[in-house]
């Protein structure tokens, strides 16, 4: 079998891509094979792209509205009905910006810092299972590969942040670094929870040997990696790299334009990007019943952007050295504890029922209760006591009024 | 071989998200750690001293509000104040009262405003912030009732108040009086055992009392040192000797005490509101003053208790109809001395946020 058909074969199952196979196939001959499905795989990776860019930009929209709703204001709604042409109103206004270099910088790095950070961001959906039978990819190494494309990101913070020549934006790129390499311990240790589980590093199988939600049966490891995925996305409390009071803005100071316009599209993927890996790895992806899969993985993606931009609006930040201190003495021992809890008990039920997942769902909530109680109490502030050990020094001045 | 390294300056300011206008720290590096700050400013400076000597007595009450434009009441009170000292006029009694209820309102919105500003610094993005100006929102229409303006107010007088309150305005200050507290209250609950306040601010910028009086600080600053010095107790002008209120004071002067003392003051703020509120009597809210006034030859120095400190105007008067000097003693300006003390030793995040505690405004540093 040549390679062309043992990657057909590797695609039977997928509908998306059927459809356009037999499509493409009715119009060209059949010594044309290889053509049909390079034709294919581009249209699917084109299209995936720019429903990545389109609801990228409905995106920047809905955060700019629920933000404003968060914070006592209306937000944008003069461009289109309720402010949904916005995207397009800021597209055009960046697009004849000044595409500014500045001079100090390195020319080139500067140039492809930010694409280096927007296309590791929209690979990781082409391993990312849509809806029933509806994938780029089905990657035996899945989730191996979004650890790894997503840690990319790293590279292109920095290029950009060591390129600008800015002291600011050198700044941000440190502390991104920082941070972002920080929490990938976490991150990896949680997801291998899911793996332990599922025993595939697939996304596909992921989703289709998840019985019950893993945020059900492993809330520790959601929780770790909800936290770690928004550390790795930089975004509030963990916006350290681009934190607006204290670095202007961080590692994009001196962008400017189209450039500008691409970071703030990677900037803005992440969260989309990340929250459907959240829901494929702990909301059982897109299934659900009675509405249709794709709708299901919509409004488990949806939910989980919402949390995140719910904190976003919430919380302040924290320093630099409390995020590192909180990625390696908070949820790295978390993620540890989970990792050997649900180790043990794969050891103990390796083919579970559901009775038993219910069990070791039982389990893990109540070792996820007692572990973060205790972390919080090891790591956490004493509370404010009003008026505790005040020394009042009354000081006797002597007014005299001046005549 | 060992890496080699070598601090790094950068200008925090006068462009800067965080420098509450156009401050600027040229601030020494290493790493995020602070070795040096050296504070730069200027560039704000209108002349208002200088104006003052070509204005009469009157006009100079427009100058006043644009120094502390947060706070544009406590100005105009503390410059009428010292006018009636250097030429001899006696305030009414309900004149006094208005005059104590729109300084104290104009307490709490700068406060307000302060409380807003230091949780967007601490990274709170924007919600805080909107929050705090809501609330700021009704004070500025109460102000609105009053005199018709909402920032540069110049409500004050020479001799009184620009005009009596409408009807509709003791109402209206009734409302915002039962209902601030709940704000408040809010504000404690969202704010005051947040985890990440916490470990952001405890401990953080440090300001012992021996350094806070030495350095002649004043206000919210010197009482989170645990200094209880208050202008409206200790030397009383207006009706402040007439009210019951506690001085709030912190417990080592950290960037917590900072914050908390300036929202326990908003409370002590509002119980004066209402005990003037009861208090007040009808009657003339101006007593007759020419309004080109002529102060015979001396000098006056007047001083409250402003939002941010102790506010001084000392004029001197040549008999003329414009004060030959008039100097401005503004405690943003005499709060910034501590920067050196409080920011050394920090590093990047704690010296936003720590300069962000003294709560300066370079309308009134600049002056």
């Amino acid at each position: 079998m040549s390679i062309w058909g043992r990657l057909t074969d590797k695609m039977e199952a997928n509908y998306f891509y059927q459809n356009l196979y037999s499509w493409f196939d009715g119009y060209l001959p059949e010594s044309l094979d290889w053509l049909v499905y390079t034709l294919t795989a581009f249209v699917m990776v084109i299209t995936v792209i720019n429903t990545l860019v389109i609801t990228v930009a409905l995106y920047s929209w809905f955060e700019r509205r629920i933000l404003a709703r968060f914070q006592v204001r209306i937000g944008p709604n003069r461009w289109g009905p309720f402010g949904l042409f916005q995207p397009i109103a800021d597209l055009i206004k960046s697009l004849t910006k000044e595409d500014l270099l500045p001079v100090g910088s390195d020319k080139w790095v500067f140039r492809l810092a930010p694409v280096i950070m927007f296309v590791p961001v929209a690979m990781v959906l082409s391993v990312v299972p849509f809806g029933k039978n509806t994938f780029i990819a089905d990657l035996n190494i899945g989730i191996l590969f979004i650890i790894a494309v997503t840690s990319l990101n790293t590279i292109g913070i920095f290029m950009a942040g060591w390129a600008s020549g800015n002291k600011y934006a050198m700044f941000g790129a440190m502390r991104g670094v920082a941070q972002l390499i920080s929490y990938e311990v976490p991150m990896v240790l949680s997801i291998v929870g899911v793996i332990l589980l599922v025993s595939s590093l697939s996304m596909v199988d992921i989703v289709n040997n998840q019985g019950i939600p893993f945020v059900l049966l492993q809330p520790l490891g959601a929780f770790v990696f909800l936290v770690a995925a928004s550390a790795e996305m930089g975004r509030a409390p963990f916006d350290i790299l681009e934190a607006e009071s204290e670095l202007v803005a961080g590692y994009q100071t001196e962008y400017s334009g189209l450039k500008y316009l691409l970071i703030l599209q990677a900037e803005f993927s992440a969260p989309i990007v990340h929250s459907a890996v959240i829901a494929t790895l702990f909301l059982q992806g897109w299934r659900g019943p009675i509405l249709p899969s794709h709708l299901w993985f919509f409004l488990k993606t949806f939910l989980v952007v919402f949390l995140l931009l719910w904190v976003r609006a919430t919380f302040p930040r924290l320093r630099v050295d409390q995020i590192l201190g909180f990625a390696w003495k908070g949820l790295l021992p978390l993620a540890m504890i989970n990792l050997f809890v649900i180790a043990i008990e794969v050891q103990i039920w390796p083919s579970p029922s559901t009775s038993q997942l219910w069990i070791m769902a039982g389990i893990n909530w109540i070792v996820m209760i007692g572990s973060v109680v205790l972390i919080s109490n090891i790591l956490g502030q004493s509370k404010y006591k009003a008026n505790s050990n005040v020394v009042n020094t009354e000081l006797t001045v002597s007014v005299k009024e001046v005549e | 071989m060992g890496i080699k390294s070598e601090p790094v300056t950068i200008n925090v300011g006068p462009q800067h998200p965080s420098t509450h206008g156009v401050f600027r720290m040229r601030v020494t590096f290493d790493g995020e750690r602070v070795l040096d700050v050296e504070p730069v400013f200027g560039y704000l400076h209108r002349g208002t001293e200088k104006l003052a000597e070509e204005r009469n007595y009157t006009q100079i009450v427009t100058l006043t509000d644009r120094l502390d434009y947060t706070a544009a009441m406590s100005n105009n009170l503390a410059y009428v104040r010292a006018v009636e000292q250097l030429a001899g006029i006696q305030v009414p009694e309900r004149a006094m009262y208005l005059r104590v209820i729109a300084a104290e309102l104009q307490r709490i919105a700068s406060h307000l405003i302060f409380v807003g500003f230091f949780l967007q610094e601490l990274g709170a993005f924007g919600t805080p912030l909107m929050y705090s100006f809501r609330e700021r929102e009704r004070i500025l229409d109460l102000f609105e009732m009053m005199c018709g303006a909402r920032i540069t107010l110049s409500y004050m007088r020479p001799g009184g108040v620009f005009q009596d309150t409408p009807e509709d305005y003791w109402p209206a200050l009734n409302t915002f009086l039962t209902e601030i507290p709940h704000y408040l209250d809010e504000y404690e609950n969202l704010v005051l055992d947040n985890e990440i306040l916490l470990a952001r601010t405890k401990n953080i910028g440090v300001l012992s009392h021996e350094i806070a009086v030495n350095s002649s600080i004043s206000g919210p600053i010197l009482r989170a040192s645990g200094v209880k010095w208050d202008l409206r107790k200790a030397n009383p002008y207006e009706v402040y000797d007439r009210v019951k209120f506690d001085i709030p004071t912190g417990s080592i002067g950290d960037n917590y005490d900072r914050f908390v003392v300036r929202i326990m003051e908003m409370r002590e703020s509002i119980k004066i509101i209402e005990q003037c509120v009861q208090q007040i009597e009808k009657g003339e809210v101006r007593s007759k003053v020419p309004l080109i006034i002529r102060a015979p030859i001396g000098d006056a120095y007047s001083r409250i208790e402003a939002p941010k400190g102790e506010l001084g105007f000392y004029l001197v008067s040549d008999g003329s109809i414009a004060p030959y000097r008039c100097k401005i003693r503004s405690p943003s300006f005499i709060n910034l001395t501590i920067l050196h003390d409080i920011l050394v030793g920090g590093n990047l995040a704690d010296l936003i946020v720590s300069f962000g505690s003294i709560d300066v405004n370079m309308g009134e540093v600049d002056r």
